[in-house]
């Protein structure tokens, strides 16, 4: 189960390596759904707000904003649904399944783990720790990060797709009756649902950094694990 | 003696036919079915007129304005026939003592049953000194005639949601209606000014059914303010094919294509205006070649452009739209990341040199 390139270094190093289950199938599945959902969303997404060129011929003969859109509401509906879906697995799947919903924000060795993440990342730490799931920072940001900016995108984005399925539609019911009184009008919630596709952005940013960092400067395998949901370990040390 | 509707209309001159045409017309224009038409004509014949009072606050006058060009049903029989307007300091014959005699009279003799329609919105600095009218502050006037009134229309958006004399930073602190008054049913007629038929459908559905017409969470009548310009604009297959307008004079403008590009508010702006229209249907702004501007909603004034499709953000205090925020936070973090990962590059070949010996 190990990658070529884990294989190799291990081999290259001589020393054994210990393998942990951490992704489940389910949640390597979500990840890259999500991961397919998202980039479609901000492609669509950004040419919803700022549409393509003008298309010639007749209107009868085009369109092209209406097959953005679809992009953007069918990838909209990917999201919810792989969310919703990922969200049950946290209640059935394994331990490492519920990092992503729940902070252990009163557990004070944690927010010393964090610190030291941190050092690690400022070059404060010449050498990194081990981790089963993710480092505590990690976890930090993908709470803060990621899921708070899915769940405001998934709110705000159903509540401007309840605006035009219009009222006695679900997401007119659900998010778009209390959603658009609550931000005041609809611009408002277009405005920061469009800041939303920039903070994912960062996110994606920083995400794939650090996982390829990870991958080659921690003493664990990263990218390869959400392949095959197996950690390798570099070493034998504690 | 108090006169039903349709006494009142026999006694101008207008025939029993007309009469029925008239309430064939209200009813097609409520949106509601042929069954309707006897009920409307049953309720003219019963009801007695109820007695509207209008209050001018801080405002321009154009939601009056808007209401005398109403033509289904015509503002002369809403105003002579529907309601009974009794104070309206605008166009009204009365002045002075006179005029708020009237006030004071409707006040006593209709005790909870008239409705206060208020245009514009009162002035809370200075101890409301900002609009003065018959020598006290419009607020107290405004609270004084609220108190025994049914029910209360905020006509326009002034009285809705503050409109341009709210603007930031708002120095006489204009306030709309219902951020003053807190105990009586409040109906929101948004718009800059509202459409005429608009205002008109409202009272008439008031009447005909005595009831306040069903409203959204934000207070507006459903059957008015229930869809966007969007969702109902002749130019929305234009957007649906992606072709649009990018310079005021270019083709796509000449071929009246979608305005989105040139800042059109209508798909986040809800209102009638591309199902109603204006000046009895003949036109609205976007079919006139210019986006819609969001009169009708909260706060437009303050939303940045007119002309702009991602408008600025005002709460950072700075002029800058999401693109230009979140770019900006894009390149830090970019350059921040790319930095990060030559420091770390460097760091891991000492590592490897260091292990290698």
């Amino acid at each position: 189960m190990l990658s070529s390139q884990d294989m190799q270094e291990a081999a290259a190093h001589g020393r054994s390596v210990k393998a942990v289950y951490v992704y489940e199938a389910p949640v390597r599945l979500w990840h890259w759904v999500n991961a397919l959902a998202i980039t479609v969303l901000a492609l669509s997404g950004w040419f919803i707000a700022s549409p393509l060129p003008s298309q010639p011929g007749e209107a009868s003969a085009n369109f092209l904003m209406g097959y953005i859109r679809f992009a953007h509401f069918a990838a909209g509906y990917m999201l919810l649904v792989g969310f919703l879906g990922r969200l049950y697995w946290a209640f059935v799947g394994n331990h490492h399944a519920r990092q992503l919903f729940v902070l252990p924000i009163f557990n004070g060795t944690w927010w010393k783990e964090v610190v030291f993440e941190l050092r690690w990342y400022l070059f404060l730490e010449r050498n990194p720790k081990k981790y089963v799931g993710h480092n505590p920072l990690a976890q930090f940001s993908m709470f803060t990060l990621f899921l708070t900016t899915t769940l405001f995108m998934i709110v705000t984005g159903f509540a401007l797709y309840g605006e035009g399925a219009q009222e006695g539609s679900w997401s007119h019911t659900l998010f778009t009756s209390w959603v658009i009184p609550l931000f005041g009008q609809s611009q408002d919630v277009h405005t920061w649902h469009h800041l939303g596709l920039w903070v994912m952005g960062l996110f994606v940013l920083v995400h794939v950094y650090a996982a390829i960092r990870e991958d080659i400067m921690s003493r664990q395998s990263m990218v390869s694990t959400m392949l095959s949901g197996w950690r390798m370990f570099k070493d034998d040390k504690p | 003696m108090v006169e039903t509707f349709y006494e009142v209309m026999r006694r101008q001159g207008i025939t029993r036919r007309s009469f029925l045409k008239y309430c064939s017309l209200t009813a097609a224009s409520l949106g509601l079915g042929p069954a309707f038409v006897p009920r409307i004509a049953h309720a003219m014949e019963t009801k007695p007129r109820t007695p509207v009072l209008w209050l001018h606050g801080l405002e321009c006058t154009c939601c009056s304005e808007s209401f005398i060009r109403s033509g289904h049903p015509l503002a002369k029989d809403a105003v002579l026939s529907m309601i009974s307007l009794d104070y309206d300091d605008t166009i009204m014959t009365a002045a002075g003592h006179q005029a708020e005699a009237i006030l004071k009279e409707v006040m006593t003799k209709y005790k909870g049953n008239y409705i206060l329609a208020v245009e514009g919105n009162p002035p809370l600095n200075q101890e409301g000194m900002s609009c003065i009218i018959g020598g006290k502050p419009f607020i107290e006037q405004l609270k004084h005639v609220a108190k025994d009134a049914k029910a209360i229309i905020s006509w326009g958006s002034c009285a809705s949601w503050g409109c341009v004399q709210a603007a930031k930073p708002n120095p006489t602190q204009a306030t709309p209606v219902h951020k003053v008054i807190f105990d009586k049913p409040i109906i929101k007629v948004p718009g800059c000014p509202p459409i005429a038929e608009v205002m008109t459908g409202v009272i008439t559905y008031m009447l005909t059914f005595d009831r306040l017409p069903e409203l959204d969470r934000q207070g507006r009548p459903k059957m008015f303010y229930g869809q966007r310009i969007h969702d109902k604009c002749y130019r929305r297959p234009h957007f649906d094919a992606g072709q649009f307008a990018e310079a005021w004079d270019d083709e796509g403008s000449r071929k009246g294509y979608c305005l989105y590009k040139m800042g059109c508010k209508g798909p986040t702006t809800y209102n009638a205006c591309s199902t109603v229209r204006w000046n009895g249907g003949v036109s609205f702004p976007i079919q006139s070649g210019h986006g819609c501007i969001g009169c009708s909603e909260d706060g437009f004034w303050d939303k940045g452009s007119f002309y702009d499709r991602v408008t600025d953000i005002q709460q950072f205090g700075v002029e800058a739209n999401a693109d230009k925020v979140g770019g900006a936070a894009l390149g830090v973090v970019g350059a921040a990341v790319v930095a990060h990962a030559a420091v770390s590059a460097i760091k891991q070949s000492k590592n490897k040199s260091g292990n290698d010996q």
